[in-house]
């Protein structure tokens, strides 16, 4: 799960991670309520969207006087932000972070994340702070440092001092620094994170150390122990369509602009390889959809009305083997959800193992025009005839 | 032969009085697998139909001689499960559980770094040597002794392949699922390495899926150490970055973790790749042949 920069700088702050003063606001009047309290310029005002390059986008701007500030809070609330992460659509700003301006002596990078293949915490700093991480990686890997962390000894005073020294920090600011890296790991472990970054973490002229930025991402499996971080879901942040396949205990994903084949699958893996079959077939997979091992019969209906109602679907593409979810299960679900809410384009059906007869038979017997696939190659031959 | 698990395994199941835990054993049961005790904190003494429910796994291990476990307990609590069946050297450690945090994994597999055990999954649909022993939550009716190891991160990718395997009267020796998770307890290699030594396999159908450089290394391995011919399909090409595809550890971050760069690894290293799942069975026949 994403949350907001104002959402992760109230965490920081509760956590000992140094932060700018600053609060978020939903109005203009209330953007000016927070200029006014911080009481000197500049004045930084922040797009909140969940997506990064909000800078380059125009979503980032420094206010250096009163009218500065009341034309920026103006612009950007309410703005379509486009960023390189929104894709061409953009996002629709709807509150704004009002941060006091710092003078800025040198950026920093600094995240922590857990790492796969090594199942240890890992700390990624860079002095080529502010920059796209992913740049720097790729052509001057040498700037980054990395420090691993054996979540089960937790942090110690030698991983502090190579990140450091790593990052030849100024003498007076190495304590600083230190205590907001110690506390921002336990932040991360404490809160389950899937990555914790500072881009830019910055150093001031007075010798401060500031996380300028902030970003959270958590592990969905672990939310269940952190209650007030569900408090911080937005879901204006998120596709509609998925909001609603949640509700409904179905693992839904919009995939962008330019789909027209919907498929429905049992097995993540399995999911992702029918996306793959659809794109072979010379379709564009609209979605991902895992009804899992145990749907019901009105999961099924669900997720068939989740996929007929996009307008853009030309075809449907239903992809099951069967295990613990029988054919037979499966078939009489379709034919329910057929039955309610009719079929606007052709389905094809592909089932394969337990009760694969009894789940043909009952298609056959409905008299609705699915299209029964014998194997997954006559159902790719059947999609591409009926997306043509 | 076979890998890891055979008719002398001995199953005890972590969780056998729950409602998955119980229709489980009974079908592992039914596959001839011989489920020798139960775990539920709780309920010692009582009975799951004929096999004895024990309060702790190391009474589990003492009495009933269990020497592998399967693993039904929720999510908060199944982190818990696996550490004590490692704690009772449990040497073979099936955990089908999905939904695990991440940071409870890796405490766990820093906990068995120096433990006699081995841990299969979480978020896997387990382990079976067909016609012995099946570990796991996978339809019995589609496997067939044979002669083809399959290794796989996904569940239902897992029965497409060992489907294929048994239409083409291939069959299988061994077929792992190793689960979708980021942190997991054995990888491609460690299967790689058995399937290997293993005299009865004659090839290795391996699915990966997109996230994390799994495939990568195996690919490698495979270049360096293989000499058994392996037939290779990784899911998720056409998958965008950025968002979890079902699995936990199904992601693209950044440009790592791409199927693409997963495809010319295996491809790279002479793996036998299959890029549309459509042609599986064709690829295994042609490849095995």
């Amino acid at each position: 799960m994403k949350i907001h920069e104002y959402q992760a700088k109230e965490l920081f702050r509760k956590n000992g991670v140094a932060v700018p003063d600053g609060q978020v606001a939903f109005t203009v009047e209330e953007a000016k309520a927070v200029a006014d309290r911080l009481g000197a310029y500049p004045v930084v005002v922040k797009a909140q969207i969940h997506a990064g390059g909000r800078g380059l986008g125009g979503g980032v701007k420094v206010a250096k006087t009163a009218e500065e500030f009341d034309s920026y809070a103006n612009s950007i609330l309410g703005m379509n932000l486009v960023t390189k992460q929104t894709g061409p659509g953009g996002k629709r700003v709807k509150k704004l972070l009002i941060e006091q301006g710092l003078n800025i002596a040198k950026e920093l990078y600094l995240s922590i994340l857990p790492d796969r293949a090594t199942a240890k915490m890992i700390i990624m700093a860079s002095e080529a702070g502010g920059m796209d991480i992913e740049t720097v990686a790729e052509k001057t890997p040498e700037k980054i440092i990395k420090v691993y962390v054996d979540p089960n000894v937790g942090i110690q005073g030698y991983h502090l001092r190579t990140a450091a020294f790593g990052l030849n920090m100024p003498k007076a600011t190495i304590k600083p620094f230190s205590v907001l890296l110690k506390n921002l790991y336990n932040l991360a472990v404490n809160y389950d994170c899937s990555l914790v970054e500072i881009n830019p973490l910055i150093i001031t002229a007075e010798d401060d150390v500031i996380a300028l930025d902030g970003k959270m991402d958590f592990d969905d499996n672990a939310l269940y122990r952190h209650p007030d971080v569900q408090e911080y879901r937005d879901l204006d942040e998120e596709d509609p369509t998925e909001v609603e396949a949640g509700t409904h205990g179905l693992n839904y994903i919009h995939l962008g602009e330019g789909g027209n084949v919907g498929n429905m699958v049992n097995g993540a893996g399995l999911a992702m390889a029918t996306m793959d079959c659809i794109k072979y077939a010379g379709g564009k997979p609209v979605n991902f959809l895992d009804v899992g091992g145990g749907a019901s019969a009105e999961q099924i209906e669900n997720g068939f009305r989740i996929l007929q109602s996009d307008e853009n679907v030309k075809a449907i593409l239903i992809n099951i083997f069967g295990g613990i979810l029988r054919c037979d299960r499966l078939a009489n679900g379709v034919v329910q959800a057929a039955e309610k809410v009719g079929l606007r384009v052709p389905v094809i059906i592909r089932m394969e193992g337990t009760n694969l007869k009894e789940g043909r038979k009952i298609l056959a017997d409905s008299g609705l025009e699915l299209i029964n696939a014998k194997d997954l190659k006559d159902a790719a031959e059947k999609l591409q005839a009926a997306i043509q | 032969m076979s890998i890891l698990v055979n008719k002398k395994t001995k199953l005890l199941v972590q969780g056998i009085t729950g409602k998955e835990g119980q229709f489980h054993a009974r079908a592992c049961i039914d596959y001839g697998t011989r489920v020798v005790a139960g775990v539920t904190p709780g309920k010692g003494g009582q009975k799951m139909d004929d096999v004895p429910v024990f309060n702790t796994v190391a009474d589990a291990v003492k009495i009933a001689g269990a020497n592998a476990s399967m693993i039904f307990v929720p999510p908060p609590f199944a982190a818990d499960a696996i550490m004590e069946a490692a704690d009772a050297e449990v040497p073979l450690i099936v955990c089908i559980t999905e939904g695990i945090p991440v940071m409870d994994m890796m405490r766990v597999k820093n906990y068995l770094k120096d433990k006699p055990v081995r841990l299969i999954g979480p978020n896997c649909p387990g382990i079976i040597t067909p016609g012995e022993c099946k570990i796991g939550i996978m339809p019995a009716a589609i496997h067939q002794p044979g002669k083809i190891g399959v290794v796989s991160r996904s569940g239902t990718l897992t029965y497409e392949a060992v489907h294929a395997l048994t239409m083409t009267g291939l069959g299988q020796t061994t077929c792992i699922g190793i689960g979708g998770d980021p942190v997991n307890g054995t990888n491609f290699i460690d299967c790689l390495e058995r399937f290997q030594a293993d005299d009865a396999t004659e090839g290795i159908v391996m699915i990966g899926e997109i996230g994390g450089d799994a495939e990568e290394k195996a690919a490698d391995y495979i270049k360096a150490t293989v000499t058994k011919p392996v037939v290779g399909f990784i899911a998720g090409l056409t998958a965008p970055p950025g968002r979890r595809m079902g699995h936990a550890g199904a992601i693209i971050s950044g440009s790592s973790g791409t199927g693409q760069s997963k495809v010319a690894a295996m491809k790279a290293n002479g793996i036998h790749v299959c890029e549309n799942l459509a042609y599986l069975g064709d690829v295994c026949a042609e490849t095995f042949k």
